[in-house]
């Protein structure tokens, strides 16, 4: 393999010659969905590109990007800068989940610099446990933390976990184990404890809320909304109507765990919509509907594919979300989600083309 | 990976009117246009001058939105943090859940 910037053997440069002796194309540094460092042609890069949307659009049963969307992915990937950006005055609002620095452990002192050096947008509080049942074990500490960074910041903060509903679940929780139930094929008490779950799961997501509210918090942030499937959603979006009725100027963010509801449960709907299988714009729908004021769509990255490949994809199925939209889209743009690679340090070319692709494809309302 | 996005695609925060514009998405659930265009007519500034760090250093300093404050850039008397989102929230006509509380456990 070819080391950094530099071209494979026999095709280097915009005239090179092939080993059999033909003018190649020049290979250009470009990233897999691992973060791993590759080198691929203009020409590859756009068949990567194409298969993507038409996959992503046969899925999701949208319309493939366009021919001058294309080209615009394009032109983002097809080139050897170490970074890129949006236009100036394009810049969107960023929310950032469990964000800061993740210096874990000095919470304000987090948020301090994520207000001050960094320049972020909307500040998430948050704690290591990040699970809605274990920070309801210590709310009385996130309270003050919240309360007291509430008097030395400027920007909004809101509060974040994740609902995370298999913790309800034996071993973890009180509940049968629906995914030692589901292989041996009883559907029934699978499906009886994922409700008993979700009820569990509701009261602690409306406790930590309200709890975090009555600190001062600006928001709440459900991170990774999903992850286990309806139940966990339905969970979710119960939990934000009742908070909503409660408190009709808090911002309450959902961001999905992948592009589409696994239907753990299957019969589960929110205001008789069905919610397994839903894709980007079925779950912005029901967010809306249920009272969330930031939608965060998340497409999973194929480590196997390359990063213009993911992010091809990822537009493709989010893109129907901007039609519907009445709420602000913030794309999930963190590791391992719309076209930034799964890696704990995600290369930095990736990550700015991820974001200056989502921002000027989609014409989205922050990241 | 946060300051990846923050220098990609990100407003600033409080060194523009990017927490201002995000107040506006959470509070109201605003479209990002519709944010931008509503902060902008409450500055009296013009929407590109939202995301402008030079521009917005001075508009916030004039209307005590709360700036960065380092070594080299300090304001003393000038408000920041709580006194400046009390001034946040009369500007853009919204109720800030900390401002709220603070007046309620200081008895204002």
């Amino acid at each position: 393999m070819a080391e950094y910037g530099e071209a494979e053997a026999g095709a280097e440069g915009p005239t090179g010659t092939a080993r059999g002796g033909g003018v190649t194309e020049r290979r250009i540094p470009a990233r897999m969905g691992d973060g791993s460092l590759t080198h691929m042609t203009r020409s590859e890069l756009r068949a990567d590109i194409e298969e993507a949307t038409q996959l992503g659009a046969r899925k999701a049963k949208a319309e493939p990007l366009s021919a001058g969307e294309i080209d615009h992915v394009l032109d983002i990937y097809a080139s050897s800068a170490s970074f890129t950006a949006v236009d100036i005055g394009e810049q969107v609002v960023l929310s950032c989940d469990g964000g800061g620095s993740k210096m874990t452990g000095t919470d304000i002192l987090d948020l301090l610099e994520s207000e001050q050096r960094f320049g972020q947008d909307i500040l998430e509080l948050w704690h290591i446990e990040y699970s809605y049942k274990a920070i309801k074990t210590i709310l009385p500490f996130q309270q003050q933390v919240m309360q007291n960074a509430q008097l030395m910041l400027t920007a909004p903060i809101q509060y974040g976990a994740q609902p995370n509903l298999a913790f309800y679940s034996r071993p973890d929780g009180p509940v049968a184990n629906w995914f030692e139930l589901l292989p041996r094929g009883e559907i029934d008490a699978a499906r009886a404890a994922i409700e008993e779950a979700m009820d569990y799961a509701t009261k602690d997501f409306i406790y930590v809320g309200e709890g975090m509210l009555d600190a001062g918090a600006d928001g709440l942030d459900f991170d990774t909304t999903g992850g286990a499937g309806d139940g966990d959603f339905l969970s979710t979006l119960t939990a934000v109507e009742h908070l909503r009725a409660g408190h009709p100027d808090a911002g309450i963010e959902v961001g999905m765990a992948g592009e589409f509801v696994i239907g753990v449960h299957g019969e589960l709907a929110h205001r008789g919509r069905r919610l397994a299988g839903l894709w980007p714009k079925g779950q912005l729908e029901v967010c809306q509907d249920a009272g969330v004021t930031l939608f965060g769509p998340a497409v999973n990255i194929r480590t196997g594919k390359s990063c213009a490949w993911n992010t091809a994809y990822s537009l493709t199925v989010i893109k129907p979300c901007m039609e519907v939209a009445t709420i602000p889209v913030h794309p999930n743009v963190g590791e391992g989600v719309c076209g930034v690679p799964v890696n704990g340090y995600p290369p930095e070319d990736a990550v700015s083309r991820a974001a200056k692709a989502h921002v000027e494809i989609l014409r989205c309302d922050g990241l | 990976m946060d300051v990846t996005h923050a220098l990609a695609a990100g407003m600033g925060g409080i060194r523009t009117a990017g927490d201002l514009v995000g107040r506006m998405q959470m509070t109201r659930g605003m479209r990002l246009t519709q944010a931008k265009r509503y902060v902008a007519d409450k500055l009296g500034c013009s929407v590109g001058d939202l995301s402008d760090s030079y521009a917005m250093e001075q508009i916030r300093g004039e209307k005590g939105l709360g700036r960065i404050l380092d070594h080299s850039n300090l304001h003393p008397g000038e408000p920041n943090a709580m006194t400046a989102k009390f001034r946040i929230a009369d500007l853009l006509g919204i109720r800030i859940n900390s401002v709220e509380r603070f007046k309620a456990m200081a008895g204002i």
